[in-house]
């Protein structure tokens, strides 16, 4: 056996007490749902892990109605400093437990451990964390003296860093003072779950944070339900398309973090080396299944052969296996469903005309893989370079000038990320100017952090998660003066908004939510 | 049935993350209000002063060098380590200033709650108090607030552990470290405050607590030129205009002193930064 | 100081292979300054990710046994004596006394006026060849400052090759390389070379340190690595390992960039060695994970890839003797050097 090869490094599945089945989360604790129940799977055997609680209307139902009584009752009244401190206990519980965390994340969904240990399960912690310190200070946020909680929260998150999405989504929710209803992905409910475990732990107010697991009919009944003042959604968009549709007129505030197509640019005098480490991470990290993905290479055309051949020799040492291993670095597919759709684009690209080539991996008989592939001579005219495939393809067009580099950048209904790479300051800077793009890294990619928005332009949605600026999307400025209440379509006041706007409905559930 | 014989603390300062005696070996006695003896306190003398100076200064890149992340975290353990502490405070609140049980439970609180709620800021105050600048021209234009550097704190002499935290926390959130005079009636929750510290994540000399006479000690932090800025909270007793001359010698920034102990505020963390703009061209051929 | 951009460079055949014949302090120059920049906080985090490796059981064992047998054992003191060098000798032919399947070291590396010492100390093992020789690698220029006449520099390089020394470790002119010099760094990386050559036509071999601490930043390192490849160095060293930082992974990792470019360029490969500050098995282990990940696993070997250490070999064997016998060892069970 070659060095190389690594001896194998298997992370252990024995952290994990894991139960055989899962109810949903509602009102502080876990209950049957009435939907029939589904077995969560580990994409890279294909075996089960646990029965999954369906959640249908009636549950979504309770869960509003319980997130409506904590809310009313509880959470609206309680101090932010109060607040403050059940988001710290959260952060810590979550640093506490990281590492099985981490496992549970990795088993689920198939994304490497070291990936789960080293970049998703800190940021959740770092994320109630930041939003924790938050919560008593609305009044400096720049929302106006006295901004106002919106009420309850509809959140609805995708399968690609299922942990991470819900602490981007429940931490700015909770620090804003506002109560959650929060559906996982149906491949990817199993961390949730397991955080739902760790605010029994913190002892939080039942029905501040409501979890219910399902399918695709669950969300729609969570994002259409009647008594909820905020839709938040992270996903395809197809679907955020549809939720805005289905939203209008309702008076919910709506956030939308959807799809993109990033173009991730080099320049001929970027630094070499930490540029293709940038490309290989922007597309194969996470396996590619990253909204803000640098899908697309658009590489200067004096430098284009030097960079494809060191790609492909830096995509040698890529090693594609056992999410658990701890030198694995290129994971599962998620699902079947999306090893589909990667394989059909895949197939029109090479059809399109672009050359198609694979790094060399053993691919696993069971479980879902793709191994990394490039396609090079993309155009703009082909769909490889306007769909997003969601999966480890890059597809490499090149580019003469900055003008053209950027014509080329926005030339996408996306705009949610980019990438510049070069050693000219002012070039980043002015090239960042022009980028229709709701985040752009400069010799760097796929950062994150708490302190930093995050979002898009265009198609790519609309709203930031993250920062001073993601507190906002939770939060009314409370300037509700009289004559914007008379305007014909107005949303109602912040005190009209926290009656249950249906009232048979909410008197119909078990725990009785109106007042 | 056998009583515990106590074993009493001995009171030292808080200089470069140790405890050391003064340098003068001089000690002042601690009483209660009601005047009986608690313990004989380090008198720091201008030695110590200068000694905590030196350390406070070699702090500086460490602490604000470390992400502000990294600070709120050092920053939320402190009030972890405090919590734990409860007990321990309170009964030193009661048997220095006479307090009831619940007068000390309601300052150790607030006193916990204060430090978390700056704590909660090391991340943020940036972003409520710097920005980027629409300047006229190719130029990307940013202004950030940095922390100033070492700063000297004469602390509310009448509040022994409240007063302390509130004019100690602010200036460590955005990366200052700090030389603090104690209250001189009652300094020995600040020495069980250093053992806090002493025992959490915050790097020896960050904090540096000094006990003793401020009319003696405070003059030769107002003058010294490596102090960056001097807050004067608890000299209202003191001829602090004098002090604050003398700090003008070398132009710090000067808080003058407040009645009472000073409120959470999101300018008390401001006040002791500096902000720097810088400018860069942008151009894209 | 002006620098005559103009004159003629002294011939080194792979600066004139890549520059042309036209080989100048202005030529050497232009080169040098049109390679690429290095972006530093990408490059330290591409060596935190390689860092991050696992490396366990066999592969472990494979590591360590491959650790051993790329050590250049050191000793670089003004108070080394005979007695210390046959002591250091002794260790590096019989590493562990309790374990005879422990593979030996590399290379013994001494003052240039200890070289007949340890010369004698290895008696047969020296240049054995095969898994069982040993060579003895010389310091010489003037080590560690490089301040001294190029007169005295040669002449403690003939020295030393004279006495037996199979390496020579140089070390270049870091002022003349930080005040813009760069053809005098060259002339003395050749003029050096030159003196390494023995009386029978071969050469001894040249590693050439570049001292990254004093270099500073990354684009140094860049340049200079280039700057002596070209002329003519067989290695490129980081550090004497009297300043500090000496090796760290992120300047290594450059290092080994520079000589994987060079190799994909001309298809000669070029040795590396990191000296010092290398202490842990665990810290050696994430060097032999970055050149496998760099260069390829074929540098493996100690014809291009050296550690200069001396601390090291102990932990490296308390690891061995964890793996062996299942317990933690501790330090009564190695041998001092």
């Amino acid at each position: 056996m070659s060095f190389l090869e690594y001896a194998p490094a298997l992370e252990s599945k024995s952290i994990l007490h894991l139960r055989k089945s899962y109810g949903l989360f509602i009102d502080g604790e876990f209950r049957d749902g009435h939907g029939t129940p589904f077995t969560t799977i580990s994409p890279a055997d294909e075996s089960p892990i646990a029965e999954i609680a369906h959640a249908d209307a009636t549950d979504v139902d309770a869960a509003v109605a319980a997130a409506r009584h904590a809310y009313e009752n509880v959470w609206s009244r309680m101090s932010g400093r109060d607040r403050g401190k059940y988001l710290f206990r959260i952060a810590r519980l979550v640093a506490e437990r990281s590492r099985e965390l981490a496992v549970a994340e990795t088993l689920d969904n198939g994304k490497p451990i070291k990936e789960s240990r080293d970049v998703d399960v800190p940021l959740v912690a770092a994320w109630f964390f930041y939003y924790a310190g938050w919560a008593d200070k609305l009044d400096h946020a720049g929302f106006g003296p006295a901004p106002r909680a919106l009420g309850v929260a509809a959140q609805v998150i995708p399968w690609n860093f299922p942990l991470l999405m819900l602490a981007w989504k429940i931490a700015p929710a909770l620090a804003a003072g506002n109560t959650v209803v929060l559906k996982p992905a149906e491949t990817t409910p199993l961390s949730a779950l397991i955080f739902a475990e760790i605010l029994q732990q913190a002892d939080l107010p039942a029905g501040v944070v409501n979890i219910v697991t399902g399918a695709g009919d669950t969300g729609s009944a969570l994002v259409n339900h009647p008594d909820v003042n905020k839709v938040a959604f992270t996903g395809s968009t197809a679907v955020g398309r549809a939720i805005a549709k289905s939203t209008a007129g309702t008076g919910k505030k709506l956030t939308l973090e959807l799809g993109g197509k990033a173009a991730n640019i080099v320049f001929d005098d970027a630094p070499m080396d930490q540029a293709i480490e940038g490309i290989v991470n922007g597309i194969f990290f996470n396996q590619g299944h990253v909204c803000c993905a640098g899908s697309r290479l658009l590489v200067q055309e004096n430098i284009h052969d030097e960079v494809v051949e060191r790609l492909k020799q830096r995509l040698s040492t890529l090693r594609m296996g056992d999410p658990l291993d701890k030198n694995t670095d290129i994971g599962a597919i998620n699902s079947k469903a999306q090893l589909d759709r990667i394989r059909a684009l895949t197939d029109v690209g090479e059809a399109e005309g672009p050359q198609r080539w694979s790094a060399a991996c053993t691919i696993p008989d069971k479980g879902f893989w793709f191994a990394p592939t490039i396609f090079t001579g993309v155009e703009t005219s082909h769909r490889i370079a306007r769909d997003e495939i969601f999966g480890p393809v890059l597809s490499v067009l090149t580019f003469r000038t900055p003008a053209e580099a950027i014509a080329k950048a926005n030339n996408t209904p996306y705009g949610l990320s980019a990438g510049i790479w070069s050693d000219k300051g002012s070039r980043i800077l002015g090239v960042a100017d022009r980028l229709k793009a709701g985040v752009v890294w400069a010799n760097t990619f796929n950062r994150f952090d708490p302190a930093s928005p995050f979002g898009g332009f265009k198609e790519s949605g609309y709203g930031r998660e993250g920062g001073r600026h993601g507190l906002g999307a939770y939060l009314s400025s409370g300037w509700n003066t009289e004559a914007q209440q008379a305007l014909p379509g107005r949303a109602p006041s912040t005190k009209e908004r926290s009656k249950p706007k249906n009232t048979t409905t909410a008197r119909a559930t078990t725990k009785g939510a109106t007042k | 049935m056998t009583t515990h014989l106590a074993i009493p603390k001995t009171y030292k300062l808080y200089i470069g993350g140790k405890f050391p005696r003064s340098e003068s070996g001089r000690t002042y006695e601690v009483v209660t209000h009601k005047g009986a003896f608690l313990a004989n306190a380090a008198k720091a003398s201008r030695k110590d002063a200068r000694d905590a100076v030196v350390a406070a200064r070699a702090a500086v890149s460490g602490w604000a060098g470390a992400t502000a992340y990294n600070r709120g975290q050092v920053l939320y353990r402190i009030a972890e380590l405090l919590e734990g502490r409860r007990a321990q405070f309170i009964d030193e609140l009661r048997s220095s200033s006479g307090l009831s049980e619940s007068q000390a439970q309601r300052e150790v609180d607030t006193a916990i709650d204060v430090w978390v709620w700056y704590a909660g800021w090391a991340d943020k105050y940036l972003q409520v108090s710097g920005n980027g600048n629409a300047v006229s021209g190719p130029y990307f234009n940013i202004s950030t607030p940095e922390p100033t550097g070492v700063v000297a704190i004469l602390a509310p002499q009448d509040s022994g552990l409240l007063g302390l935290v509130s004019v100690i926390a602010p200036a460590l959130v955005s990366g200052n470290t700090v030389v603090v005079v104690a209250s001189e009636s009652s300094p020995l929750p600040a020495i069980s405050l250093a053992e806090v510290l002493a025992t959490s994540d915050v790097p020896g000399g960050v904090v540096n607590i000094l006990t003793g006479s401020p009319a003696e000690i405070t003059p030769w932090l107002a003058s010294h030129a490596d102090v960056n800025a001097l807050d004067l909270a608890g000299g209202s007793a003191l001829e602090w205009v004098d002090l604050q001359i003398a700090a003008a010698e070398t132009l710090k920034r000067v808080l003058p002193p407040e009645m009472g102990i000073p409120a959470p505020a999101l300018d008390r963390i401001q006040l002791f930064t500096e902000t720097k703009t810088v400018w860069h061209p942008k151009g894209i051929i | 100081m002006t620098i005559d951009l103009t004159v003629a460079l002294a011939p080194a055949s792979r600066a004139i292979q890549l520059i042309g014949s036209d080989l100048t302090e202005k030529s050497l120059k232009l080169h040098l300054d049109g390679l690429s920049g290095v972006d530093s906080v990408g490059l330290e985090a591409r060596a935190a990710a390689l860092a991050t490796r696992s490396i366990k059981t066999s592969s472990k064992a494979w590591a360590l046994d491959t650790i051993i047998k790329l050590i250049d054992l050191t000793t670089l003191e003004g108070a080394d004596t005979p007695g210390k060098v046959q002591s250091l000798v002794a260790k590096a032919l019989n590493p562990d006394p309790a374990d005879p399947t422990t593979p030996r070291v590399a290379a013994v590396c001494v003052y240039g006026d200890m070289v007949p010492t340890a010369v004698a100390a290895l008696g047969s093992a020296h240049a054995a060849g095969g898994t069982t020789g040993i060579n003895v690698a010389a310091v010489a220029t003037a080590f560690p400052s490089g301040r001294a006449s190029l007169a005295i520099k040669l002449a403690d390089t003939t020295a030393a090759v004279a006495a037996g020394a199979d390496e020579i470790d140089m070390v270049i002119d870091r002022g003349a390389f930080l005040s813009g010099r760069y053809g005098l760094v060259f002339e003395q990386i050749v003029a050096v070379k030159e003196a390494c050559r023995r009386a029978d036509g071969s050469y001894a071999h040249l590693k050439v340190i570049l001292e990254t601490g004093e270099l500073n930043t990354y684009d140094n390192v860049h340049r200079a690595s280039w700057l002596a490849i070209l002329a003519g160095a067989d290695f490129i060293k980081t550090s004497t390992g009297k300043v500090q930082p000496a090796a760290t992974l992120p300047v290594t990792l450059l290092m080994l960039q520079v000589v994987r470019d060079w190799h994909r360029l001309t298809g000669e490969r070029i040795g590396v060695k990191p000296a010092g500050g290398i202490r842990s098995s665990k810290d050696a282990i994430r060097y032999l994970v970055t050149v496998a990940e760099t260069v390829g696993e074929e540098w493996l070997e100690p014809h291009l890839f050296r550690f200069g250490a001396s601390s090291l070999l102990n932990d490296v064997l308390l690891q061995r003797q964890k793996m062996s016998t299942g317990h933690y060892s501790g330090p009564d069970y190695v041998t001092i050097d």
